[in-house]
């Protein structure tokens, strides 16, 4: 859309007819640039104001009770942070919940503990790589029926990535929500929810893995007449192996997450200690688990990234968010 | 099969890396199964796995999956004066002085209710409950201290303390005491799902609906059939259409607002931390640095964060998917700059372009296919974590399922919303999978 020569002195005939039909194609092309662009502020205004009438406070009103509420919501003094996350006693404890960061510790032995957060951490955690395990094991053996080129039979095909649409995009609160109300609180709840979307999710990336993978060595059995389990096993597994089991650890990533959010609504672990402390007004420990999640999230991101890396190189991050 | 000693020496030494393996080329599938069981197995312990599943109250897991695709009439059959009265708790859903064609009163004071057929039927008079189980009769005396069970009756009746159990499957029980009788009738389908029951349209099926909104006399006279049927449906006091379809609503407005907002911050910041399109290091730095870090910090936290400045509702999980998703995708557009091909920028800087015209004409068309396919999978994914964010205090469906599933009866709604999700998880993703593929061609993604 660059401008070129504005006038169309001193061009040919042919010339003059073709920069005037360049013109009018870029005419159209802004025309429906213009168009599109003012159909989404539109839309955005639209639903920006439905977000405001709809929240129990508006915008601008509440806008200073946020800046209140971040400047209030600070620890009597920085120790305090450290204190929450090792449960060491604090200087200021009277009686009450906010200071008492000693009476959950997990002891080992009669002086050895953990401290309460970080034993909630690590549920969290376990959680998420169980969920990645189960969930990925599954997976691994629905995507075989899925894939194109191993399965003729385009029923089950259709079949099998129906159920795994399908368990991608059923809430998981709901599960969670179902297994809690068997089960009581607690961290099957969260593994069930959690595996459950993972097969979906695993399932998709690992059937167009599958898909994409080098029919020769299939051939090749084929030819000697393996059967058709033989020819999944000895033709098609050691190709698409490093691809999965990366797939896999960049969802272990997306797990911990998501066994997180889980915690909060019923699954228990350190999701649950955040909302508590968060709502009872608890500063420093409230500070401590986000300083706790987000070094979690960074380790596990960059050991993941590490292994992937080291698995199918660079060109696994560029993939897989489409599937989170 | 056998090869000669010759023939198998030839093949070591020509193939010598199927032959000779290491350890771990022999052994390591085997060795990550066992080490994979073995975690496995201390998992179960770590999270109490057998003592939570001997505990689970799984009669009542039967219970609530059925409430998913069935309803159930729950009637409390009292015994006044001689005569069996039945009596409805708030929820009933049947209209007052409606004839059920399952539980008919008799002339004589009695009642008897049928299970699907007539060989399974509850003949209930005050003194005694004679149960049918496939046309047999079974008498149960009712006496001021209970009710007995004869001796010798089928599985299906169980005298449990002082009352009686009736088990007729899937169509039903009952539990008959000494003052009344409890009878659950349970029907396939949603009760009720179009209007509840103080609806002057009640009883009105789809077809009688459209019907109606076609032809017939007006039956309220101030507003039309059609206006009449869909007021009465979205106002459904036992289903709460309007109420659901506004929350689904709030969480599309979530996701649709915060990835937006996100797309258009991260937009100019990913400029400022590619490395080939802003010369300075510290910078870039800096800007990748910001983006680890929100990206980082768990949707949750900002959600219950937000949650507690804006109080419950869209804004604040508005406000966490934007902060979440401009450190993500800031990331996700800096890497994709930085993969431009730098031809263009140079073809623009040879003719003495400005910077900002250099970006505009030699970078963004080459990116902005791959940005706006991005944001269109950030768009897909963040419709269902808004559901989720949502049940954590942010508002919208999510709320609504949380507080539907904590009652513990209307699951009947659950399934409901969930479809609802499905359904439009499904059209977005449609959707946004058609534009993508116009703009980077079916087989880039």
């Amino acid at each position: 859309m660059a401008d070129i020569a504005h006038s169309t002195d001193g061009l040919s005939h042919a010339n003059t007819t073709l920069l005037q039909h360049y013109r009018s194609q870029v005419l159209t092309r802004r025309v429906y640039s213009i168009l599109i662009v003012l159909g989404i502020l539109v839309a955005l205004l639209a639903a920006m104001n439905y977000a405001n009438a709809a929240n129990s406070g508006k915008f601008f009103e509440r806008l200073p009770y946020m800046f209140d509420f971040i400047k209030n919501f600070v620890p009597e003094d920085p120790f305090e942070i450290f204190r929450a996350m090792f449960d060491i006693a604090s200087p200021y404890y009277d009686g009450s919940q906010k200071f008492d960061y000693t009476s959950q510790r997990v002891y080992l032995t009669d002086s050895l503990y953990i401290p309460q957060f970080i034993y909630q951490l690590i549920i969290t955690v376990n959680i998420a790589i169980v969920s990645t395990i189960i969930g990925g094991s599954i997976a691994f053996c629905l995507c075989f029926f899925a894939a194109t080129n191993l399965v003729g039979a385009g029923a089950v095909r259709w079949i099998v990535r129906r159920i795994m649409e399908v368990m991608r995009a059923f809430p998981e609160i709901v599960i969670a929500g179902l297994l809690t109300a068997v089960l009581s609180i607690g961290p099957i709840a969260a593994i069930a929810a959690v595996s459950l979307h993972t097969i979906g999710a695993l399932g998709k990336l690992f059937f167009e893995v599958v898909e994409n993978a080098d029919m020769k060595p299939d051939e090749g059995l084929q030819s000697v007449g393996a059967s058709w389990l033989e020819r999944v096993r000895y033709a098609i597994v050691p190709q698409v192996m490093p691809n999965f089991v990366s797939y896999a650890l960049l969802r272990t990533e997306i797990n911990v997450r998501a066994s997180t959010i889980i915690g909060a609504v019923g699954g228990g672990g350190i999701g649950e200690a955040f909302r508590l402390s968060i709502s009872r007004d608890h500063a420093a420990k409230t500070y401590a688990i986000v300083i706790l999640l987000l070094v979690t999230v960074i380790i596990i991101d960059q050991f993941s990234g590490y292994l992937r890396q080291k698995l199918v190189g660079k060109a696994s991050f560029e993939l897989g968010r489409g599937a989170a | 099969m056998s090869i000669s000693v010759a023939e198998s020496n030839r093949l070591h030494a020509k193939y010598p890396s199927v032959f000779e393996q290491n350890f771990f080329q022999r052994w390591g599938l085997l060795v990550g199964f066992a080490a994979t069981l073995t975690y496995l197995v201390f998992c179960w312990f770590f999270f109490n796995v057998g003592p939570a599943l001997q505990n689970g109250k799984w009669d009542r897991a039967a219970i609530y999956v059925q409430d998913w695709y069935s309803w159930r009439a729950q009637p409390r059959l009292r015994f006044e004066d001689g005569v069996v009265v039945p009596q409805w708790s708030s929820r009933g859903q049947y209209a007052e002085d409606t004839t059920i064609d399952w539980l008919t009163p008799q002339d004589d004071g009695s009642m008897i209710a049928t299970f699907g057929n007539a060989d399974d039927r509850l003949e209930i008079a005050t003194t005694q409950v004679d149960v049918y189980i496939d046309g047999v009769g079974y008498p149960i005396a009712i006496t001021a201290d209970g009710a007995t069970a004869p001796a010798d009756v089928p599985a299906a009746i169980e005298q449990d303390g002082a009352k009686v159990l009736v088990n007729y499957g899937f169509a039903g029980q009952a539990e008959i005491r000494a003052n009344q009788v409890n009878v659950q009738r349970r029907f396939f389908g949603w009760a009720n799902f179009l209007y509840d029951t103080n609806s002057p349209l009640w009883g009105n099926d789809l077809f009688s609906s459209i019907g109606l909104m076609f032809s017939g006399d007006r039956i309220v006279p101030e507003m039309s059939n059609a206006q009449l049927v869909l007021d009465q449906w979205l106002n459904n006091q036992a289903w709460q259409h309007g109420d659901i379809l506004a929350k689904l609503m709030q969480t599309l407005v979530m996701a649709f607002v915060g990835t937006l907002f996100a797309t258009l911050f991260a937009f100019p910041l990913a400029f400022i931390a590619a490395r080939n399109i802003t010369a300075n290091r510290p910078a870039n730095w800096l800007m990748k640095r910001f983006f680890d870090f929100i990206r980082s910090i768990d949707m949750l936290i900002w959600a219950l964060f937000f949650t507690r400045g804006f109080g419950p509702g869209p804004i604040p999980g508005i406000a966490a998917i934007f902060f979440t998703d401009t450190g993500a995708l800031g990331k996700v557009y800096a890497e994709a700059l930085e993969n431009v091909d730098d031809k263009q920028r140079e073809g623009m800087q040879s003719v003495g372009a400005s910077p900002l015209s250099v970006n505009r004409y030699g970078v963004v068309p080459q990116v902005l296919p791959v940005f706006v396919s991005q944001s269109l999978y950030f768009w897909e994914s963040n419709t269902r974590s808004a559901t989720v964010i949502g049940a954590v205090g942010a508002g919208g469906i999510g709320l609504k399922l949380l507080e539907s599933m904590g009652t513990n009866s209307d699951w009947d709604k659950v399934a409901y919303m969930v479809l609802l999700i499905l359904m439009v998880v499904f059209i977005f993703d449609n959707i946004s999978n058609a534009i993508r593929s116009r703009l980077i061609g079916p087989a880039a993604h």
